[in-house]
C-alpha cells in the first residue's frame, strides 16, 4: 500500500502540476482586450473633444485642431455657459434651467419610484382579483409611443389647469415612468423568497408594515436602478419639457438647445460644449456614484422572474 | 380537548383540487406529522391552517374558535419555514421581537419573552447578530424562537429541517422533540422524511393527492399500514410485494409457493381473492432459523450492500425483486446461497383491486 502511494507521488513530479500556465498574449486575450480598447476609444473620443474644446478660447478653436489639448486653459466658457449665455433676450445662462430641472426631477423621480414600488409590491405579493389583467394593461403602456399621446395630454393638462406649469410636467413624467418601473419592482419583489412575506404575515405585519419594514430594506439595489432610470430619463427629457412647460419653466435640456441654436454672430463652440457637459453631468454623477448597485439591481430584478 | 379541527376542507388552484373534503382533528398537546411525497398537498394544508391561503370550502377551528376567515396573526399560531425566512436586515433580537412589536406589547414584556425564548433555544450569544452571520442550524433555531416568543398554542413546521445537513438534522430533530416535551404545545409538522415522521410524531397523517390515506400512530403505520400506498411509502428499503391468491381457509399462494397464514391479524378474517402480499425487508429471517418459519425459500444473493450497522441483500424470489435487511455482522457475499424465512405475523396483505388491507 505504502509503496503504491510513493509511485503516485513520483508520477506527479514529472507530469503537469499545479495551475495550468496561461500566456498573457494569447489570441483570446488579444481579441478580448483589443475589442475593449477599440470600443473604449470609440466612446471616449467625442467626450475628450468636448472637454478640450470647452477649455479653449475662441482664437484657439478657430485654428481647427480639435484633437489637440488646450494651450491656454480657460474656464471662461464654463462660467459663461452657466451664468451668461443668452437664449433670445434672456442672458442668465443655464443656471435657471438647471434649477427648473431640479424642481421637475425631485418630485417626478420620488413620486414615480414610490408609487411604482408600491404597485410592484402589491402585484407581486398581494394577488387580487384582476391583478394579472391590471398588470398586462400597465405593461401595454410601456409600448405606447409618446408621440401618439402628446396632444391628448395637452388637452387633459389644460382641463386640469396644469398646462404650462411644473406640476403638469411632473404628472406626465410620473405616468410615463409607471409601466417600466412597476415591471421592474414587481419582478424584483417576486424574486424575494415568498416565505419571508408569509413569516411577516404570521408575525402580524400588515400591507404597509411588510412593505416598509421587510420589503424596502431588502430592495436597495432595485431602488437604485429605478433612481438611475428615472434621473436619466427625466433629466434628459426634451420632448415633454418643451411641449408642456412655458419658457420660464423650461428644463435644462430645452435651454441647452436654445443656447446652442441661438446664433449671435459667432458660434461659440467652447460655450456650447461646456453647456452640454453641464447638462449631462447630473446623470453621470448618479451613475458613477451607484454603478455597482445598478448592475446588481439589474441582474437581480430585471432578468429573474 | 381538540386543538385544531379541520372540517370538509377544499382547496382549488384554478381547476386543480389540491385538498378534497379533508377532515382532521388534532388533540391538544399532540404532535401531528403530515407526511407525503411532494405535491400531495401537505404544505398546502399547513398554509391553510396558518391562514396564508384562502380555502375554497370548509372550516378550520383552532381552540374551538372558527378561524376560517381570520388573519394569520390572529389565529394563535407560530410558524417555522423551510428556508428559515429570517428578516435579513434585522438582528436576531429584531427577528424575535418583530411579531411582538406588531402586536403592540409593552417593552418589558417583549424583552422578557425574547430572553426566555433565547434561553430555551440557547441562542443568547447570537441575539445581536444578523441572520447572514449565522450557520444553518443557528438560523433554524432563531426561526423556531420566532414562533416561540409568540406564546401560541399551535406550532406549525413546514419542512424545517430539509435545508440542513444530515448530522444537524438529527440534532435538531431531537431538539424539537425535547421542545415539545417541555412546552406541551400542539405541533403540526410537515415533512417528506419518514425518519422525522416516525421519530417525532404522536400521530402521522400520510397524505396523497389531497387525501389522508392513514392517520395513526407511528407503530400502527409501520406495522399495520392501511393500504398498499402507505405500506410502500413507509420503510427503507421499501416493502417487498408479491402478487398472490388467498383462500378463505387462511392459506396464500405466491406463484408456486403455498403456505399457511398462521398468526396473520386479518381485518375481517380470511377471504378468497387476488391479493398483494407485502413483507418488510427487516423482518426476513435468514439461516437455520428460517426453517422454523411457515415459508422458507432458497435464494441467491445478487447484490450485497454493507452499511455497517445493517447489510442490505438484493435477491429474487418467484421472479420478484426481494430485498433483505439483516444485521451488519451477518457475513454474506454476492452469489452466496441464502435460506429466506418469512413469518406471516409480520406480513401485510392488501386486496388486489382496492389495495386496502385485508
Amino acid at each position: 500500500m505504502a509503496n503504491n502511494m510513493n509511485e503516485t507521488t513520483a508520477g506527479v513530479v514529472t507530469g503537469p502540476s499545479g495551475p495550468k500556465p496561461r500566456p498573457i498574449l494569447s489570441p483570446r486575450n488579444i481579441m478580448i482586450y483589443g475589442t475593449i480598447l477599440v470600443v473604449c476609444f470609440y466612446y471616449a473620443l467625442p467626450l475628450y473633444v468636448m472637454i478640450v474644446t470647452s477649455l479653449k478660447g475662441m482664437p484657439e478653436i478657430r485654428l481647427g485642431n480639435i484633437f489637440s489639448p488646450p494651450v491656454e486653459i480657460t474656464f471662461q466658457p464654463w462660467v459663461k455657459a452657466w451664468a451668461e449665455a443668452c437664449t433670445g433676450l434672456d442672458c442668465t445662462g443655464l443656471s435657471k434651467g438647471f434649477w427648473n430641472s431640479v424642481k421637475i426631477l425631485i418630485p417626478s423621480a420620488t413620486l414615480s419610484i414610490l408609487i411604482a414600488s408600491i404597485n410592484g409590491y402589491a402585484l407581486a405579493n398581494w394577488k387580487f382579483k384582476g391583478s394579472e389583467v391590471f398588470f398586462t394593461i400597465l405593461i401595454f403602456g410601456a409600448f405606447v409611443p409618446y408621440q401618439v399621446v402628446i396632444y391628448p395630454i395637452v388637452i387633459i393638462l389644460r382641463e386640469l389647469g396644469l398646462f404650462g406649469k411644473l406640476p403638469g410636467l411632473v404628472l406626465v413624467h410620473v405616468i410615463f415612468g409607471m409601466p417600466i418601473l412597476t415591471l421592474l419592482f414587481r419582478n424584483y419583489f417576486t424574486s424575494l423568497p415568498e416565505e419571508l412575506f408569509k413569516a411577516a404575515r404570521v408575525d402580524g405585519a400588515g400591507f404597509w408594515g411588510i412593505y416598509f419594514r421587510i420589503m424596502v430594506p431588502m430592495s436597495l439595489p432595485i431602488f437604485v436602478v429605478a433612481l438611475i432610470l428615472q434621473v436619466t430619463g427625466i433629466w434628459n427629457d426634451f420632448l415633454f419639457g418643451v411641449i408642456y412647460t412655458k419658457p420660464e419653466n423650461y428644463p435644462m435640456t430645452v435651454q441647452l438647445n436654445n443656447i446652442v441654436n441661438s446664433v449671435q454672430g459667432v458660434k461659440e463652440y467652447n460655450v456650447n460644449m461646456a453647456a452640454t457637459m453641464l447638462t449631462g453631468i447630473v446623470p453621470l454623477i448618479i451613475y458613477f456614484a451607484s454603478g455597482k448597485l445598478f448592475v446588481r439591481g439589474i441582474a437581480a430584478g430585471a432578468v429573474k422572474g | 380537548m381538540t386543538s385544531v379541527s379541520i372540517q370538509n376542507l377544499d382547496l382549488n388552484f384554478g381547476a386543480v383540487n389540491v385538498l378534497k373534503q379533508l377532515n382532521l382533528s388534532i388533540e391538544e398537546g399532540e404532535f401531528l406529522v403530515l407526511l407525503g411525497a411532494s405535491g400531495c398537498g401537505k404544505s398546502t394544508l399547513l398554509n391553510c391552517i396558518a391562514g396564508l391561503l384562502d380555502v375554497s370550502d370548509g372550516q378550520i377551528f383552532i381552540n374551538g374558535k372558527n378561524v376560517t376567515w381570520a388573519e394569520p396573526s390572529d389565529r394563535g399560531i407560530g410558524m417555522v419555514f423551510q428556508s428559515y425566512a429570517l428578516y435579513p436586515q434585522m438582528t436576531v433580537k429584531g427577528n424575535l421581537s418583530f411579531g411582538l412589536k406588531n402586536a403592540r406589547l409593552p417593552k418589558p414584556e417583549i424583552e422578557e419573552r425574547v430572553a426566555r425564548a433565547a434561553e430555551i433555544l440557547q441562542i443568547e450569544p447570537l441575539l445581536h447578530r444578523k441572520p447572514g452571520a449565522l450557520s444553518g442550524g443557528q438560523r433554524q433555531r432563531v426561526a423556531i424562537g420566532r414562533a416561540l416568543v409568540r406564546d401560541v398554542d399551535v406550532f406549525l413546521f413546514d419542512e424545517p429541517l430539509s435545508n440542513l445537513d444530515a448530522k444537524l438534522r438529527a440534532e435538531l430533530r431531537v431538539e424539537i422533540k425535547r421542545l415539545h416535551q417541555k412546552l406541551g404545545n400542539t405541533m403540526i409538522y410537515v415533512t417528506h422524511d419518514q425518519v422525522e415522521a416516525m421519530t417525532l410524531a404522536d400521530r402521522i397523517a400520510i397524505m396523497r393527492d389531497g387525501l389522508v390515506q392513514q392517520l395513526a400512530g407511528p407503530d400502527e403505520i409501520y406495522n399495520r399500514p392501511a393500504n398498499k400506498y402507505v405500506a410502500d411509502f413507509i420503510g427503507s428499503p421499501a416493502m417487498n410485494f408479491f402478487e398472490g391468491r388467498s383462500t378463505s381457509a387462511g392459506k396464500i399462494a405466491l406463484g408456486k409457493l403455498e403456505f399457511d397464514l398462521a398468526g396473520y391479524n386479518f381485518v375481517n378474517g380470511p377471504t378468497d381473492g387476488d391479493v398483494w402480499f407485502g413483507y418488510r425487508p427487516e423482518h426476513v429471517v435468514l439461516g437455520e432459523a428460517a426453517r422454523q418459519m411457515p415459508l422458507a425459500v432458497e435464494a441467491v444473493a445478487e447484490i450485497v450492500e454493507p452499511m455497517g450497522s445493517d447489510t442490505l441483500i438484493w435477491t429474487k424470489i418467484e421472479g420478484y425483486d426481494f430485498r433483505i435487511r439483516t444485521d451488519g455482522q451477518y457475513k454474506v457475499a454476492a452469489g452466496d446461497p441464502l435460506l429466506v424465512g418469512i413469518d406471516p405475523r409480520f406480513a401485510s396483505i392488501f386486496d388486489k383491486t382496492t389495495e386496502e388491507r385485508v
